[in-house]
């Protein structure tokens, strides 16, 4: 089981690809030459800050490091929620819900895995920690941002209904029961859709990753299952915590639908 | 009886008044005056400040369905969440019968209930809208023009059928551009001036 090292060179030629991509709208004069650029180069620097910093962080073996790595990764999902909003709920409590739904699923999924499924001592070891409650987090967070999306979009546009249910003396929560199912179908519907088409369609990255690095197919295979496992599951905490917070974020005590909360952005 | 005490809404002056069992009310003023501000206000759909007593129970003393299902709104174009407008209407068998008879009083054939929503017209909707804010007997009516999309035989029969909920004893508040019904139905106007010159005497009640 031997990987072939990759050196700064080889990634040269790989960007060689990005380089006629950059031609093909200049040719075409797409004007995308720019964002491709900053992208790419975006990419570069962050992933290389991010593999200093956790080897790093992997070399230390500290809880209170793996802790603050994991505290910085939120602080910068909660800002991809907030800013990927078309229109947001005002308050703090509503950033601390964007932030706090992800949050909190993507540490309950990471502390289950490492403590019960995978179990590598001590349990709290970054090298299994950090990615996992990395990938717990990104899913939560795509989860989270469609669940506020659907749930706020929806409200705009189906105000009169849920008004005249609320008019005849529904309570909040069932004056917004249809768009509360719609919105968590929503925020489910990708975690779903890949666990059904994983593998036909395309192999998943980590599992790609693995066998590049020279894993066994099929450990790399049972790794993907307990991963998606936990991806399904923490998304599912993120979504249904997202959406019924936005259901109290939307109305107030008085069961009214209050919509001068939401901001366009 | 509904008492209303120093309701604030926009720059409207605090507004009092309290409008008895069997009698109607009406709101009249321009567009953008703030009349379906008043009736939402009342049905304590939008946060404002003071009070609202139904029968000396302030709003507040009780949980909002239980307000708004004893003063009822029905808002000018109503909403739907179903495909037809049988499912936006109560279910309990003893709603069936008063179901039955309101869609009769109001000029509809049974069967309209079963249609999908997008297929009725406005008027249609309109008093299906009605039916379903009087099928629980409210104590309490808060119309938003109620006959805006009607024509003149429907509006009649509406009219009717308000007639007869004053009778049967419920406070009606009214919101309307139609001063013929208004004159007809009335016992007291609260007239609102329009929204650019607003005085701070603009609101008046006047005997009937």
């Amino acid at each position: 089981m031997t990987y072939v090292p990759l050196e700064i060179s080889d990634l040269a030629l790989a960007a060689l690809l990005l380089i006629a991509n950059g031609a093909v709208s200049f040719a075409f004069r797409l004007g995308l030459e720019r964002s491709l650029a900053i992208s790419a180069l975006r990419m570069v620097v962050q992933l290389a800050v991010v593999a200093l910093a956790l080897k790093y962080i992997f070399a230390l073996d500290s809880p209170l490091w793996t802790a603050l790595f994991a505290l910085f990764m939120t602080t910068a999902a909660a800002y991809e929620v907030v800013s990927r909003q078309e229109r947001r709920i005002g308050g703090a409590a509503a950033t601390a819900l964007g932030a706090g739904a992800p949050f909190f699923a993507g540490l309950v999924a990471t502390m289950f895995a490492t403590t019960l499924v995978i179990g590598p001592e001590p349990w709290y070891a970054p090298r299994y920690v950090l990615p996992i409650f990395g990938m717990m987090l990104g899913n939560a967070l795509s989860g989270t941002s469609l669940v506020l999306d659907a749930m706020t979009s929806a409200a705009v546009r189906e105000r009169s209904a849920i008004e005249a249910r609320l008019a005849l003396g529904a309570g909040r929560f069932e004056a917004l029961d249809g768009i509360l199912r719609r919105a968590l179908t929503t925020g489910l519907m990708p975690i779903v859709t890949a666990m059904a088409t994983t593998g036909v369609v395309a192999l998943p990255g980590m599992m790609t990753g693995q066998i590049l690095a020279g894993i066994d197919p099929v450990s790399a295979a049972k790794y993907q299952v307990m991963i998606m496992f936990l991806i399904a599951g923490s998304t599912s905490i993120a979504v249904v915590a997202a959406g019924l917070g936005s259901v109290l974020l939307l109305t107030d005590e008085r069961h009214r639908l209050r919509l001068d909360r939401l901001r366009q952005t | 009886m509904l008492r209303v005490e120093h309701l604030r809404i926009g720059s409207l002056p605090p507004l009092s008044f309290a409008v008895s069992s069997g009698e109607c009310l009406a709101i009249e003023g321009p567009s953008g005056s703030g009349k379906t501000r008043i009736l939402r206000a009342i049905a304590d759909l939008d946060p404002v400040e003071g009070q609202l007593f139904l029968d000396g129970a302030e709003r507040r003393e009780m949980p909002p369905q239980a307000w708004r299902r004893a003063v009822r709104y029905a808002a000018a174009e109503p909403g739907w969440w179903t495909d037809t407008p049988r499912g936006t209407l109560p279910a309990t068998p003893a709603s069936r019968p008063r179901i039955d008879r309101l869609v009769s009083a109001l000029g509809l054939v049974e069967d309209v209930l079963d249609r999908p929503v997008t297929l009725l017209s406005t008027g249609e909707r309109q008093r299906i809208a009605l039916v379903r804010a009087l099928a629980d007997e409210p104590k309490v009516l808060l119309l938003d023009e109620p006959t805006g999309a009607l024509d003149v035989g429907a509006t009649a029969l509406v009219e009717e059928l308000i007639r007869f909920q004053l009778l049967a004893g419920r406070s009606v508040l009214i919101a309307s551009h139609d001063a013929g019904l208004i004159a007809r139905l009335a016992h007291a106007r609260l007239q609102l001036a329009p929204p650019q010159d607003r005085a701070p005497k603009a609101a008046r009640m006047s005997p009937p």
